[in-house]
């Protein structure tokens, strides 16, 4: 199940970027989400898996297609980027790719002996909205802030003058 | 796992290094913060599953994500309708 997850991942993160009819590219955009969904279905984070779809899936991607038919003909292509800087891209994303296995295979990850916590929606609620030890009130107030001042400034950006 | 995020990071990256447009960078963006929740959730079920940090983590950086994707659209259509363009080399009034 993983291997068919991770190949799904990999091959279309791979075909969004290099696929030339932006539309096509945001598809294959929501094909990448859907999976990390199943995912994080296969690590038992039903609430988790949940919101990836509803928000990546549901809103982002959505929201991404609607901006793509407002500023852009339906089978317009994106030009081919030159020739140096496609070279250099893939350079800096191969270094990066290289340096971060190579870290990751030194390090020796070890495992707690911890039984692994029931993840359930009471948990999840009461740890959300809780003060003390693991408790996440206040970046949960935060984001909250935080939502609001993108709701406000997105409104005020993209309000007709 | 992490092989999955850190492929997926770079993807991203030279996603955004290689297009022109500011929708296709848009999304090179997204899909470098799912690579990140992908290594938190993995890091949270595979060293401390008794904890739920890496699972609140990721929900934080999805909203996040949803606000900043909002915010980036909002832009980049009021970016078209000043130059109608959307490549990053036309809109270039701040540069000089």
């Amino acid at each position: 199940m993983f291997a068919i997850l991770a190949t799904v991942i990999i091959a279309f993160s791979i075909l969004s970027v290099i696929e030339r009819k932006i539309l096509r590219a945001a598809i294959y955009l929501l094909f990448v989400l859907v999976a990390t969904a199943g995912l994080f279905y296969m690590m038992n984070y039903q609430f988790l898996a949940g919101v990836q779809l509803i928000l990546y899936a549901g809103g982002i991607v959505v929201l991404i297609i609607f901006s793509i038919l407002l500023t852009s003909q339906i089978n317009s292509k994106l030009d081919r980027p030159k020739k140096t800087h496609l070279f250099s891209a893939i350079l800096t994303a191969m270094g990066g790719i290289g340096l971060s296995v190579i870290t990751i295979f030194q390090f020796a990850f070890v495992p707690t002996p911890a039984v692994a916590a029931e993840v359930n929606m009471r948990t999840i609620g009461l740890q959300l909205m809780g003060t003390g030890e693991q408790g996440y009130a206040l970046p949960f107030e935060v984001i909250s802030i935080l939502l609001l001042a993108a709701l406000v400034g997105t409104i005020f950006i993209a309000r007709k003058k | 796992m992490i092989a999955v995020s850190t492929l997926v990071f770079f993807i991203g990256l030279g996603g955004v290094l290689i297009r022109r447009n500011l929708i296709t960078m848009l999304m090179g963006i997204e899909l470098m913060l799912n690579a990140v929740n992908i290594n938190f959730v993995t890091f949270n079920h595979y060293l401390f599953p008794h904890r739920l940090e890496g699972h609140f983590f990721a929900l934080i950086v999805m909203a996040i994500a949803a606000a900043e994707a909002a915010v980036a659209i909002a832009l980049i259509i009021n970016i078209y309708r000043k130059f109608a363009t959307v490549s990053v080399d036309d809109v270039d009034e701040l540069k000089y």
